[in-house]
């Protein structure tokens, strides 16, 4: 039995990683869908003010490194290509 | 024969509810009612079907609350009373033969999930060829899987096991599933008087424990993957329960006592305090055959004996070894066979080994009889307890 | 009801540091499936992938009660489950209030050895929500043939050789065996398509009144099916646009395909399947006329579509 649920967070992955996402963020319009697709729940939302393409949003996307394994979906998904996967 | 009911204590007398006629089978039915089980996987083999029909017709009259199952497969039987008892409730089902083969994976995970499943075998032969009738094939399989095992020799004390089991397969102690086993046909379907007690009594000497471990206000993973590093810790965590479960077993036979009045231990013995020569058995045919022949045998001037094992999983070292130390010869009488193992006799070689443990040696004889139900004749019995007095050892077909 | 991507809900119940491949489609598929099943529900998990990866001692990516029994006898064990809520309840004994039950299994677990068992909890009409993710071989053990496995396609045990090139069996109808048992809701659905597959898991909850539930979800397997890991929700997306695996429910006995599916009744509509197939090398050493073969099954099957829609 295992008593600690959700313990797997002790476990970070980013050993897995050959490349890492990053979100430009001045290129987001927040659809949602690297946070939707993401199967390691490495997609946040951080709340505060930012502008991106002239737009104002409270929420921007961040990405929890701690888990992300680099597979890329949420880079192929985003439909602004905001999303560019950098050689670690 | 020691008839166990004669010898109730008087002032216990009156926590029988009832006297009937009962098969084993119905036996236990009747303690499974009686101990107000929730959840029932049903399933038809032969000789086992009596156990489930009876149970189906107390639950449709509404003489028990549970959930009646009737599942599609034996595997289905046991996997559907796991999954019960994981979510906390009282379980129960029964098999034979090719069914307990049929559920052999699940044996194992029940028992390392530490859940307290009971289940009741009246032991049948095994295929191929196939047959319906009785030994203790089917059971042999799977004694040494993690289970408690009771073999038990009359409808009175199957239902009496079937109360005593479930006090120690909950006891937090324990946590581990159990099986009463009985002679297929020969006692499943052959009526006996049988003194049912009191409810009440019943729910008070055996109330339920059984841990809720699927909790939503408590979330659990359950039946994990453990690799080299953890998996033999569980492993000797579940042999060092099943060894520690003797002494519940001995407090749940002191309890029974003080509830009911009967004195139950690991063992039976029939004048081995004096014997010479022991003819060791389990199972009710066994037992009378073993009886009968040493009655005999005496009247002949030899100093016999007979043992029976109640117990067989954790099995019943001291109390074996206590009864047998003296002796000059005994035979074992098994009826399974270990096919290729050092003896054909799988509880010859429990007996030896545990001999063997306490530095002893003592001229025996393994004996397989009544294999697919072949008439055990106590004349058998009697030639061979006079070929012990003789001297003879090795292996003697029945 | 999910009205839109930005409906759906927030809060993680399910944990990350999970060992699933990366790009895995099964780890999308459960993420969703615990966030939609809600607190109060207990998950009985199939051997399979998402076991192995998820529960490896003493770490657990599960928050909820979760329990793994064996391979075949996972919808037993959920029978069993949900009988003791059941008679719990009913005694007074259970304080969770109306908890749900559901599995998570894959493909092995459920066309293959774990059926029969799936059928009696079925038959039996246990309220118990099955849910199957599809990555069409037993992924866990290295990539081996299912009855689920499409085909044609290449698998360890159904290699691509001189003699006999790759699976040479039609993909088994799980969802066709699981209609005859009668149930109350049947259902596909893809890790392509989230807000469906939500509503789909709400309503099978709500039919969990009448009966057992069951939802497909179609689960891509990078190293099974061989594509490039950033690929696993657009080869999804394709399944459906190619109507290779159409979005439908059987509500009753009411059968309804589901958006984008429901515009690809034209066949002009539907993307060739070479579209889907050339993404994956377990499809790579197909001929032309497999090819076609493979577009006709599709077509054939639209038809089938055709009739329960009239």
């Amino acid at each position: 039995m295992i008593a600690d649920k959700g313990s797997t967070r002790l476990e970070t992955k980013e050993g897995w990683r050959n490349f890492r996402p990053e979100i430009k963020d001045e290129l987001c319009v927040r659809c949602n869908i690297c946070w939707v697709y993401c199967p390691d729940l490495a997609i946040y939302t951080e709340q505060g003010d930012f502008t991106a393409r002239g737009k104002k949003y409270v929420l921007a996307y961040r990405v929890d490194y701690r888990y992300c394994k680099g597979c890329g979906i949420c880079a192929n998904e985003c439909p602004v290509k905001a999303i560019e996967m950098v050689r670690e | 024969m020691r008839m166990y009911t004669e010898e109730r204590a008087p002032s216990k007398r009156n926590f029988v509810k009832d006297v009937l006629a009962l098969t084993s089978n119905h036996a236990v039915a009747y303690a499974v009612r009686s101990l107000d089980v929730d959840v029932i996987a049903s399933y038809p083999i032969t000789p086992q079907t009596t156990i489930v029909e009876k149970l189906a017709e107390f639950v449709a009259n509404g003489e028990l609350d549970a959930e009646f199952v009737n599942v599609e497969s034996e595997h289905s039987a046991l996997s559907v009373v796991l999954g019960a008892s994981a979510t906390g409730a009282r379980t129960f089902t029964a098999t034979s033969s090719q069914g307990f083969l049929l559920m052999h994976e699940v044996l194992h995970n029940v028992s390392g999930l530490r859940l307290p499943v009971v289940m009741a075998v009246p032991s049948r032969a095994v295929s191929a060829p196939i047959s319906i009738h009785g030994d203790y094939s089917d059971l042999m399989t799977g004694k040494d899987v993690g289970w408690i095992v009771f073999i038990c020799a009359s409808a009175q004390e199957v239902y009496d096991t079937v109360l005593q089991l479930y006090a120690v397969a909950e006891d937090e102690r324990v946590c581990l599933p159990a099986i009463v086993a009985y002679d297929g046909f020969l006692m499943s379907h052959t009526m006996e008087r049988v003194e049912v007690y009191r409810d009440d009594l019943i729910l008070e000497f055996a109330p339920k424990r059984v841990k809720r471990l699927l909790d939503p206000a408590n979330p659990v993973t359950l039946g994990e993957l453990a690799l080299p590093e953890h998996y033999y810790r569980y492993k000797y965590s579940q042999l060092s329960a099943l060894d520690g479960s003797r002494e519940v077993i001995r407090s749940v036979f002191k309890s029974f006592y003080s509830y009911f009045g009967i004195e139950y231990d690991f063992v039976e013995r029939f004048k081995t305090e004096d014997a010479d020569f022991i003819i060791v058995v389990y199972g009710g045919a066994s037992w009378g055959n073993a009886v009968e022949a040493v009655n005999i045998t005496r009247e002949k001037g030899l100093k016999t004996g007979a043992l029976r094992i109640r117990v067989l999983r954790p099995f019943p070292i001291k109390e074996v070894v206590d009864t047998l130390k003296n002796v000059k010869g005994f035979s074992v009488v098994d009826r399974a066979i270990s096919f290729g193992a050092s003896t054909p006799g799988p509880v010859y070689a429990d007996v030896v080994v545990s001999l063997a443990e306490y530095g002893l040696s003592i001229p025996s004889v393994c004996v397989i009889a009544g294999i697919g139900q072949k008439v055990m004749y106590v004349s058998d019995f009697v030639r061979v307890l006079e070929e012990l007095v003789k001297g003879k050892e090795g292996v003697i077909l029945l | 009801m999910i009205k839109n991507i930005k409906d759906l809900p927030r809060e993680e119940l399910f944990a990350p540091g999970h060992t699933m491949c990366s790009g895995c489609g099964p780890a999308i598929a459960v993420r969703w499936i615990t966030k939609f099943i809600g607190n109060n529900a207990i998950v009985v998990n199939a051997t399979g992938c998402v076991e192995v990866t998820t529960t490896i001692y003493p770490r657990t990516a599960w928050e909820h009660p979760y329990i793994h029994s064996l391979f075949g006898n996972t919808a037993a064990v959920a029978g069993g489950v949900e009988r003791a809520i059941s008679v719990l309840s009913r005694k007074g004994k259970w304080d969770s209030g109306d908890t749900k039950v559901v599995v998570i299994a894959g493909d092995g677990g459920t066309y293959d050895i774990g059926l029969q068992a799936l059928s009696g909890t079925l038959e039996r009409g246990h309220r118990v929500l099955y849910i199957l993710y599809d990555n069409e071989a037993y992924m866990n053990t290295g990539i081996q043939r299912s009855s689920s496995t499409p085909l044609y396609a290449w698998t360890t045990t159904t290699p691509v050789g001189e003699k006999v090139r790759g699976k040479q069996e039609r993909k088994k109808d799980i969802i066709g065996i699981v209609l005859s048992h009668g149930i109350p809701y049947v259902a596909s659905a893809s890790v392509s398509h989230i807000v469906d597959l939500g509503n789909k898991i709400e309503k099978a909850l709500s039919y969990l009144k009448e009966g057992p539930t069951f939802i497909r979800i179609f689960a891509p397997c990078v190293p099974g099916w061989r594509y490039p890991e950033n690929k696993t929700v657009e080869v999804a997306r394709l399944a459906v646009e190619t109507g290779y695996f159409p979005l439908f429910e059987w509500e009753k006995e009411r059968f309804r395909l589901n958006p984008p599916s429901n515009g690809l009744v034209d066949e002009q509509r539907r993307v060739p399947i070479v579209e889907f197939l050339k993404l994956q090398e377990r499809f790579s050493h197909l001929s032309e006329e497999q090819i076609c073969a493979i577009q006709d099954e599709v077509n054939r099957m639209w038809e089938k579509i055709k009739e329960h829609l009239k």
